[in-house]
């Protein structure tokens, strides 16, 4: 569905990605890891087509990227943002609608609304949906963002869905429903492309792992075959126990205690 | 998220009652109302005056310009359709037009605190014509002969034209973040802008001094049917296409980068803000002087009544922009009658007490 061809990415003489290549097929939810500044939020911004590269192809449902128009890509693809900045006092109910905005012209259909509003009770905030926007809590707010994200593609027979660290601000229960959501998309047939710190998420919830270092891809594949003491060793320096999840078949990333004075 | 509430699935046919909390509206009585406002303050401004003409008898005069037969005094007739009409007309056109490039203006740079003075459109359109005031150089003088008295609306315009696009040249040079840059490319030029007005100002004479003060609080005496006929294209262009924008204006309160993802031309919107503004404001500078508050304000307080969908701010910053305005023309010419008030003056003089009103009050509901 996604296939990110040795894409690279530089701003003036700092090389940002470089020779990144990796394929998300539908269905499936891919996880980007990664210390601060490894490139993740490039990578997914070159996804979204938010940017653009010469060297290498981004490719949708084996389409080049760059052949989609605007609106075209808007019907396929939605991008839930890592910080949200809404300026105007908006309700919610007018925030989620928004994501109907590429589905009719100036006046929502019934569908729509029903689309927003399904949208909405899916991640809980429809006792919300007459509240102004800028009055919510953090963890609030994000998921109605979540909502709007959800119901731009709601209706489409294939999207894909760019997460850009969605649990930022959720409390445990709400990381959790968070990446569960994304997974009944997948089940759909949608590909979801999930930007995650906490390696335990990413374990537990994706098919496939793509962990970056400095703008390369440092290890891919499933949980198992990435999330190792080795690979976190060298891409976070963290010493870490890896034990077994009590009920899944994926391992649990635990740190190991007094590193950071061993370090030096 | 409730996982029970709801399934994911493809379309369905279920439709839901039109009460739905999701197609809350704020304020739905406010659309009709200001409708409601905008007829009666035409009414009443084209009858209030040195003469009164009733409503009645302005039904009967505007029934015989359109060819039927009625009896009416005939100056009443004269004054209301020489003088009242086309000074009501042009105090529609030039309000609504401020306050909808206004609103528009504030979406694009998503900040409340914006007007359309801010991108140098206004600024720019006052120094040209305080240029051709004082300095009466050969090639304005020429214009002068060639276009008699709309020559300084031509050049003012003009003015405004220039340092809009000088603006937004410069943004666009800068980079990436053009917003960001020409809000303070806008307030650099405006400060230059402003220097050298003052430097006009220092040489002129009595006489143009009069006139400068005269263009820069603004008044609507010279309206004639020529001067509404034309800033009416501009205007009409701006009022039809700005609203048209208010999708991809509400997009953009999400933040630039989740408006692209959700199918906006950022380049085209940007560009088509700048224009239609650069058109309304422009010719109302051109024709009227330089009219404060009304950019600013009325958006402002539209959004307080309607909320922040600008499918309504947009329209209805516009009615709302055309009853102040035209309501402010009314005092203006009778208050002090014979003389007039500058209708600068007056906006700012009476919008200032009812702004700070109306916002303490938000203030002190929001907080409590």
């Amino acid at each position: 569905m996604l296939e990110v061809r040795n894409i690279s990415y530089q701003i003036r003489n700092r090389k940002l990605l470089d020779g990144v290549s990796f394929q998300a097929k539908a269905g499936e939810l891919l996880a980007i890891v990664g210390a601060n500044g490894a490139g993740k939020s490039t990578l997914l911004k070159l996804c979204t087509r938010e940017l653009t590269t010469l060297s290498g192809e981004v490719r949708l449902d084996k389409k080049s990227l760059t052949a989609y128009s605007d609106k075209e890509l808007a019907l396929v693809r939605a991008v839930l943002p890592q910080q949200n900045s809404v300026v105007f006092p908006f309700l919610v109910s007018e925030l989620v609608l928004m994501g109907r905005y590429p589905h009719f012209d100036f006046h929502p259909s019934d569908h729509d609304y029903y689309v927003a509003e399904t949208a909405l009770k899916k991640v809980g905030m429809w006792e919300f949906a007459s509240r102004v926007f800028t009055t919510l809590s953090g963890g609030e707010q994000q998921r109605v963002q979540l909502a709007r994200v959800l119901a731009q593609i709601w209706d489409v027979p294939k999207g894909i869905l760019f997460l850009d660290e969605p649990t930022t601000g959720l409390d445990l229960l709400h990381q959790h429903q968070m990446l569960e959501l994304a997974r009944e998309f997948t089940q759909k047939g949608f590909c979801a492309v999930v930007i995650l710190h906490d390696l335990n998420l990413a374990a537990q919830y994706a098919d496939q792992i793509v962990m970056l270092r400095s703008g390369r891809i440092e290890a891919i594949g499933r949980p198992q075959e990435v999330i190792t003491v080795e690979t976190i060793k060298h891409v976070f320096n963290l010493n870490v126990w890896l034990v077994e999840h009590p009920e899944l078949d994926c391992p649990m990333v635990i740190p190991q205690q007094h590193q950071f004075s061993n370090r030096h | 998220m409730n996982t029970t509430a709801a399934t994911i699935n493809a379309r369905t046919t279920i439709k839901k009652p039109p009460t739905s909390a999701i197609r809350t509206v704020v304020n739905p009585w406010l659309m009709p109302v200001l409708v409601i406002t905008l007829l009666v303050t035409i009414v009443v401004s084209v009858g209030i005056g040195a003469l009164y003409v009733s409503p009645y008898e302005i039904w009967l005069i505007l029934a015989k310009s359109l060819g039927y037969s009625a009896a009416v005094d005939a100056t009443k007739e004269a004054i209301l359709l020489a003088i009242r009409l086309p000074r009501v007309c042009l105090a529609l056109l030039i309000g609504a037009g401020l306050a909808v490039s206004g609103a528009a203006i504030q979406g694009l740079f998503r900040n409340p605190l914006a007007d359309p003075g801010l991108i140098g459109i206004s600024s720019g359109a006052s120094l040209a014509a305080v240029m051709m005031i004082v300095l009466e150089v050969k090639l304005f003088q020429t214009l002068t002969g060639l276009l008699g008295m709309y020559a300084l609306s031509i050049v003012a315009f003009a003015g405004a034209c220039a340092t809009a696009f000088l603006v937004y040249r410069i943004a666009r040079m800068a980079g990436k973040d053009v917003i960001t840059t020409m809000l303070l490319t806008g307030i650099a030029i405006n400060a230059l802008s402003g220097a050298l007005t003052g430097i006009m100002t220092y040489l002129a004479t009595d006489e143009q001094l009069r006139n400068i003060t005269f263009w820069s609080l603004g008044s609507l005496g010279g309206a004639s049917w020529t001067s509404v006929l034309s800033i009416l294209p501009f205007t009409a262009a701006a009022l039809v296409g700005i609203p048209r924008l208010a999708k991809s204006l509400n997009l953009l309160a999400l933040g630039e980068s989740q408006a692209s993802m959700l199918g906006v031309n950022l380049k085209s919107i940007k560009r088509q803000v700048i224009i239609f503004s650069t058109m309304a404001v422009g010719t109302s500078v051109a024709v009227a002087g330089i009219i404060g508050f009304i950019g600013l304000v009325i958006p402002h307080l539209i959004r307080m009544g309607v909320g922040s969908d600008h499918r309504r701010v947009l329209t209805g910053s516009a009615l709302g922009g055309a009853i102040v305005l035209t309501l402010a023309d009314s005092l203006a010419r009778t208050i002090v009658a014979p003389a007039e008030l500058p209708i600068g003056i007056l906006t700012a003089l009476l919008g200032t007490p009812v702004f700070l009103w109306i916002l303490f009050r938000e203030r002190r509901r929001a907080a409590a």
